[in-house]
């Protein structure tokens, strides 16, 4: 039987069970095909609308000045020039500020992670007392908005005391606004950035393992803590490495802490959040251009700006997207 | 006798490691959330004076928060604004975020690069770069134009909409759902995390449910209604709630920029916190008036 025959005899197996079925099957086929035409068209329209910005600040970044007013010129630049990302650079200190986010993004996430994986630990595996209570205060981290605290812990670090030690040997209360130091309290305390939300996601992955191999172990006299490193962990790896992403994507482009606590460390968030300015700036004292920076030209280097801050992100995505997605998605959260 | 003491024994050390692994928490929780916690609460009835070598509490009672209604000038519009804004996006966001996870759940070619697609929002909309753009005069004033001018711009929703305003049936509620289409991009932004929750939910509902479903003849239609939503409904809770937490935390929250300006520029601390307290105040009832609506509808399966 050649190729050819063995299509047609598809095709005529399919009228005659559609014939048989009265009708249902070609229905149903032609039923699900529709459905699929759509889902396409629905998925090609999202996903298009999410990269968009993205696709359209990449073509506007590498445009020269008259190319944003010319309407000739769409998507793809004229006169190509990688001058915006130069002037972007030397507004954001770029070099610098890649080297702080990235120290204090990586050292923040590993904190606040490996604390956040005990507590979760914690609240999944030991009965005590007052735990309930202990938990509804986890929820009400998730809830309560930072903002609300910012003015206190704002007063907190500006005069930063334990037990009016500093005041004895200083004379005076020690100023931490400013310096790095309050944030990693913070985050040792796991009271940083969403830290209520990592926590809960632990819980919820420890509490879904199998108890069977901690027992096994305290059996043959295994401590608690070492259970818990030597067993629990590497399991876990997955739903670490997801929270330890988000963590460190969440600290990278942060501004409210960043400005709250690190506001004389340069960081990109924050240098981003001034881009604008100095630009306006820039042009009206050394261009001598009085009429300050175009809308247009203030946009695109606004775009490009943005683009230098996520575009380590967006490496970093690519390779792990795996780790974002899959792992957080296979938890298993129950409300 | 003995043997039962021994059980108290191990108990109680375990009940020791539990502390002991949550320690961190609770010296973070006092220190950083109870204490400014209440400070906040009573700097907000006073007027606080910082001074070289501390800050000074002087009780005013209710001033601030009287002020932060009629003295200031712009705060009553823009908590009102937030919250319209709050009040549409979220069931929006909600909506939108469970039928992309039932989307994203379904076996197609191609899913990887979609669902990839699809959380690149989780990074997109965090913390300074949504607000960026409308963070400065020159791009604010910009926009002002545009919407002037928008009024004569081709959009394939202002089309519609005069079509339907021409048929007579261009009423308030179709103004609503041209709001959300009109957001549709800020919609997707935000829900992210979202998906990733009602999939993870979907992950755990077991498939011989569908297949009993459908073999008693049970449409997928129907199984969605009779058995996707209500196993996946606790989760719809969970989703309110950091939907609207969510919210309040973003950037480009004009009340929080607001509260930030007056405490950061103008260093009065004391009406800040009134407006932080007031935002705050209004967004915990609404939170548990709808969690508390929400928690008769939701079905717990164990």
């Amino acid at each position: 039987m050649t190729k050819r025959e063995a299509k047609l005899n598809k095709w005529q197996k399919f009228w005659i069970r559609n014939k048989k079925s009265e009708g249902y099957l070609l229905k149903k086929v032609a039923m699900d095909y529709s459905y699929r035409i759509c889902r396409l068209f629905m998925m090609f329209g999202l996903c298009f609308l999410i990269l968009q910005p993205i696709l359209n600040k990449i073509s506007v970044s590498f445009m020269d000045e008259q190319d944003l007013y010319n309407t000739m010129v769409v998507n793809i630049p004229a006169n190509f020039t990688t001058a915006n990302y130069e002037l972007a650079a030397q507004f954001m200190g770029y070099g610098e500020a890649l080297r702080n986010t990235f120290i204090i993004s990586l050292t923040i996430a590993i904190l606040q992670v490996s604390m956040c994986t005990l507590v979760g630990y914690g609240f999944a595996r030991f009965k005590f007392p007052l735990k309930n209570f202990w938990f509804a205060c986890v929820i009400l981290l998730i809830v309560i908005p930072p903002q609300i605290l910012a003015t206190p812990l704002h007063l907190h670090f500006r005069f930063f005391d334990i037990f009016g030690i500093f005041k004895a040997i200083n004379g005076e209360a020690l100023n931490l606004r400013g310096s790095v130091l309050p944030y990693y309290l913070m985050s040792a305390g796991c009271m940083g950035l969403k830290n209520g939300l990592y926590i809960y996601l632990l819980r919820q992955y420890f509490r879904n393992q199998p108890i069977e191999l901690e027992e096994a172990a305290y059996v043959d006299g295994c401590g608690t803590l070492r259970t818990f490193l030597k067993i629990m962990l590497p399991d876990a790896k997955p739903i670490l490495v997801s929270c330890f992403l988000f963590s460190f994507v969440w600290q990278w482009t942060d501004g409210f802490y960043s400005k709250m606590f690190l506001g004389n460390t340069r960081l990109l968030s924050v240098q981003l959040s001034r881009i604008a300015t100095q630009l306006g700036a820039y042009i009206t004292t050394i261009l001598k251009n009085s009429a300050g920076a175009s809308p247009g030209y203030t946009s695109c280097i606004i775009s490009t700006g943005t683009l230098m801050v996520i575009i380590p992100l967006l490496v970093l995505y690519l390779f792990a997207q795996k780790g974002f997605v899959e792992s957080l998605a296979n938890t298993g959260i129950k409300g | 006798m003995k043997r039962r003491s021994k059980y108290e024994g191990l108990q109680k050390r375990k009940a020791i490691a539990g502390y002991l692994f949550i320690l961190p928490f609770i010296i973070g929780f006092l220190a950083f959330m109870v204490k400014p916690f209440f400070q906040s609460l009573y700097m907000s009835f006073c007027d606080v004076q910082v001074g070289p070598g501390g800050f000074t509490n002087v009780f005013w009672g209710l001033k601030n928060f009287v002020e932060a209604f009629t003295v200031d000038l712009t705060f009553t519009r823009l908590l009102t604004e937030e919250l319209t804004r709050m009040a549409i996006n979220v069931p929006a966001i909600i909506v939108f975020s469970f039928f992309a996870a039932l989307l994203l759940n379904q076996e197609f070619k191609g899913r990887a690069f979609v669902r990839g697609v699809f959380f690149l929002p989780v990074i997109l909309s965090s913390g300074v770069i949504l607000g960026v753009e409308y963070d400065n005069p020159i791009m604010a004033q910009m926009r002002d134009v545009i919407e002037m001018e928008g009024a004569t711009g081709v959009s394939i929703t202002d089309t519609i909409k005069e079509v339907l305003n021409v048929s007579g049936v261009g009423n308030s509620v179709f103004k609503v759902v041209f709001d959300i289409i009109d957001r549709i991009y800020d919609v997707v932004l935000a829900s992210g995390i979202q998906i990733i929750i009602f999939l993870s939910g979907l992950q755990t509902i077991s498939k011989s449910m569908y297949e009993a479903a459908s073999i008693e003849g049970c449409t997928s239609w129907e199984s969605l209604w009779k058995i996707t939503f209500p196993m996946i409904s606790p989760l719809l809770l969970v989703n309110l709630v950091y939907t609207i937490v969510d919210f309040c935390m973003r950037t480009d929250n004009q009340v929080i920029k607001k509260i930030q300006d007056i405490m950061l520029a103008k260093l009065s601390y004391g009406p800040a916190s009134a407006m932080a307290w007031i935002y705050f105040g209004i967004v915990m009832a609404i939170i548990g008036l709808t969690s508390l609506i929400l928690s008769k509808v939701v079905y717990y399966y164990d």
